[in-house]
Formats: C-alpha cells, structure tokens, sequence
C-alpha cells in the first residue's frame, strides 16, 4: 500500500451525507494525488466543511467509501460488508491526516507548548523531550516561540490559530485539512495565519484541502480548486482556469457575487 | 452551664462528625466519577445499570438507606460497623446526586474539544482523561462543594445508628446536664464553623484548577 506512485493519497467513492431531511453531499467522487493543495470553493451548505468533517471521521457517510493511501478510512471488511471501524486499525489510518479547524479549538487548560506535546507524547508515544524539542520548534515556526508557556485564553485569535496549525502539524499528518480557518478572526489577523499556511504549502509539499472564503489566497496557495454546489462539486481545475475562464454558469455567478463587492 | 464539660465533649463528636464527613465524601467522590463516566458509555446495559443506581439512591430516603445497611444486611449475613455501614450509605447516597454532577459537566464541555481530539487521533479513553475530564473538573467543583457541606449536614443522620458524631454527643449532653438552648446553640455553631471551612477548602481548590473561575474559552 502507498507504495504505488500513482495511487491519489485521498479517494472518496460515492459519498453522501445528510443531516435529517437535508442532503449535503450527493455522491462525491473524488481522488486527491499526493502534494495537491485543494481549495474547496462555494456558497455556504455546498458541502465544503462537511467533506472536510467526513474526511477528519468528524461525520460518518451514510453512502459511498473513503480511502487513505488504499485503505478504508472508518470502515472495515468483513467477508463482503462493511462495518464501521473502531481500534487500532481506524486510528492508523486517521493518523494520517490532521485538521485545523475555524474556532481553533486549542485545549483551553493547556499551555501553546502543552498543546502541541501532548498529541505527541499521549498518541504517538515520543518521548517528552522530543516533543518538546519538536514542539518549540513548530512554535519557532509559526513565530510564537516567545508564547510557549501562555494559555489559549492570553492568546489573539490570529496566535491561537498559529498554534492550533503547530499543533496539528506535530502529529506529522500526509493530509492537512484547513476548515475555514480565518472565518473566525478580527480581518488584521488573517494576513498572519495565511503567511503560516503559505509558506507551508511552499516549504513542504504537504497534500492540503482548504476550505476558504479568501479567494485571493485559493487562487495563489491552492494548485487545484473545486467549486462545490448543492452538495455536487461543480467544477474541478487549476485555479487560472477556474478564477480566470469558469466552465460553469454557477461558478461564474458565484465568483462574479463574491469577486465584485 | 459548664462550659469546660461541654467544649471537650463536642469537640470530640465534632472529630467523629468530620472523620465521617470525609470518609463519606471520599466514596462518594469515587462513586461520582465511575458512575458519571458509566453513565455516558456506549454499552447501553451498563448506561442502564448505573441509571437504576441513581434513581434508586436519590429517589429514597437517607435516613432509610442507612437503616437498611446497619439493620437489614446484618439478617442476609453482613455485619458491617456502625461507621462503615453510615460511610457507605452516605457515600452511595452523595454519590448518586456526584455522578449527575459528573455527568453534566463533562456533557458541558465544547463539541469542539471532542472534534480537537478525534482531529489529533486520541483513542477515546486517552481524550476523556487528558483533554474532556480536567476541562470538566472546572465545572464539577462548585456543586461538588455545596454536595459536600450538605454532607457535613448529612452526617448527623449517623447519630441514630449509635455513632458518636457532633449531633450524638449534644443530644447526649443535653440529656444528663440539660442547658438545652445553650448545648443545641453550640452544636450549630460547630456545624456552621465546619461547613465554614469545607466552604474555605473548596474555593481554594476552585483556584488551583485552571478554567475553574476563568470561562477556559471554547
């Protein structure tokens, strides 16, 4: 497994999701090769953060598969059905990808450095100095070297994100997902997170999905944009040809509402 | 009135009263938790069974509770001491009002905590005991304190079946010296003193528990 250069890092087959009455996702097919940086556009209930959810294992699909490098991620076979995966098994695979989510969701009785040792350490079974080595560095990186000992609650929201991303990127995921991670911020902090996840994408080739409002920044990050409607995904392409030349009548309205404030 | 009689001998029942008190509290405090976390499992046979517990130890009455552990056991073969029978049935009985406390708070804390660790890969037990409980704790501290001067309060119960607490040597005192306004008059001072400081040791442990007085943030 993972082996094979041209199997997509991340494939989904057929996945739906609804909450009640109301269908969010309606048979997502979906392969994500290693080292793309998808942005996931669209007006909101398209479906973008609950791709994301089911991805992360936030949610469960009441049709379809997902695969992670070739195997099923939360369900496993068993002869010829398929059940929902639990144990050691689920977690190998979900280890694989990491999250960031839009209200940070730092542990509030932790410290910045606590927040990122203590995946480490608890999951991952590294040795405290390691972490803490590993984790001051990540902190150097996202530039709160000096914060490592504050709580969440001292933090700016652009800081708390800042270590959120340090803290997700501590368990070494092969998939990062970004779920709207600037939404929740005052508008003179976004540019700080942005610059983190920029010089990310630049730096490590990590696979990400993104789900953004920051058009500006999908286009310059994200090597592949996807713009979801009604639970489809509408169109699917390079951001020049998606921002630039739009196939879809829809997303040329979407872009149009969104672009021309 | 004598007060040089009458000091010693309700210091002395106030001893047993906190010897009691903390005996009961240390139960129930372990009850709570087991009971509280049972209470949110996954297997339903057991979510059920802890559910019966509760009903049945909040839905009677104390005083009935500890009659049945130091009267009735003894007739199916345990024999248990006067103060062991009294710190169990207080400990159940407190336990059962604990593991609602328990529960609720850790119900209270943000679905984002959860998500945060299903996002970092905790496998569940892992989560609940770094992540979901000491966020809980916060909110478990202040009805845990008023639980527990309750349970000061509580303990006078353990007077009817032949312990020595505060309320037992008044009531003594009272019957070979009189002075009853005086006597009662002092036991509830001794009890409002007591219920002072438990008071005083909760805040104090409200102050050591992050989160516990600063809302701790989503």
């Amino acid at each position: 497994m993972g082996a094979d250069p041209r199997q997509p890092i991340l494939r989904m087959q057929g996945v739906s999701k609804s909450y009640g009455a109301v269908q969010i996702l309606r048979g997502i097919d979906l392969d994500v090769e290693a080292g793309q940086r998808i942005a996931l556009i669209g007006p909101s209930g398209s479906g973008k953060t609950t791709l994301l959810r089911l991805v992360m294992t936030l949610e469960t699909p009441e049709d379809g598969t997902i695969e992670v490098e070739g195997e099923l991620l939360g369900l496993r076979r068993v002869g010829d059905r398929l059940v929902k995966d639990s144990g050691a098994h689920l977690r190998s695979v979900r280890g694989k990808i990491g999250m960031v989510f839009q209200h940070f969701n730092l542990f509030p009785h932790m410290s910045a450095l606590q927040n990122i040792m203590d995946g480490p350490v608890h999951v991952r079974g590294l040795s405290k100095d390691q972490a803490r080595e590993r984790a001051l560095d990540l902190l150097a990186k996202v530039g709160l070297r000096n914060k490592a000992d504050s709580l969440p609650r001292q933090l700016s929201g652009g800081q708390q994100q800042r270590v959120a991303i340090a803290r997700a990127l501590a368990m070494e995921p092969k998939i990062m997902l970004f779920d709207e991670i600037t939404s929740a911020l005052d508008p003179e902090l976004v540019g700080e997170v942005l610059a983190i996840v920029r010089e990310l994408a630049h730096e490590t080739g990590m696979t990400m999905l993104i789900v953004t409002h920051e058009m500006g920044f999908a286009r310059e990050v994200a090597n592949r944009v996807l713009f979801m409607e009604g639970g489809h995904i509408v169109e699917d392409g390079e951001p020049e040809q998606v921002f630039g030349n739009p196939r879809s009548d829809r997303t040329k309205a979407f872009l149009g509402a969104v672009l021309h404030r | 009135m004598n007060l040089t009689v009458f000091l010693p001998a309700l210091l002395k029942g106030a001893l047993v009263t906190l010897e009691a008190t903390l005996l009961s509290a240390a139960v129930a405090l372990v009850v709570s938790v087991v009971v509280g976390l049972v209470r949110l499992s996954r297997f339903r046979l057991l979510r059920g069974a802890a559910l019966v517990y509760v009903e049945i130890f909040r839905g009677t009455s104390a005083l009935v509770q500890l009659f049945y552990f130091f009267f009735v056991l003894p007739i199916f073969g345990i024999d248990l001491s006067p103060m062991a029978a009294g710190v169990i049935a207080l400990g159940l009985n407190f336990g059962s009002y604990g593991s609602e406390v328990v529960r609720a708070a850790v119900l209270n804390v943000p679905r984002g905590q959860h998500e945060a660790a299903v996002a970092l890969n905790y496998p569940p037990g892992l989560a609940m005991r770094r992540i979901i409980f000491p966020q809980a704790l916060a909110a478990m501290l202040p009805p845990f304190g008023n639980l527990l001067i309750d349970l000061l309060k509580a303990t006078s119960l353990l007077s009817l079946i032949t312990i020595g607490d505060l309320t037992f040597a008044g009531k003594s005192l009272v019957q070979s010296q009189g002075h009853v306004t005086a006597i009662y008059t002092l036991v509830l001072v001794f009890y409002f003193v007591m219920a002072l400081m438990l008071g005083r040791l909760m805040q104090a442990a409200e102050r050591r528990v992050p989160g516990a007085t600063a809302g701790g943030g989503r």
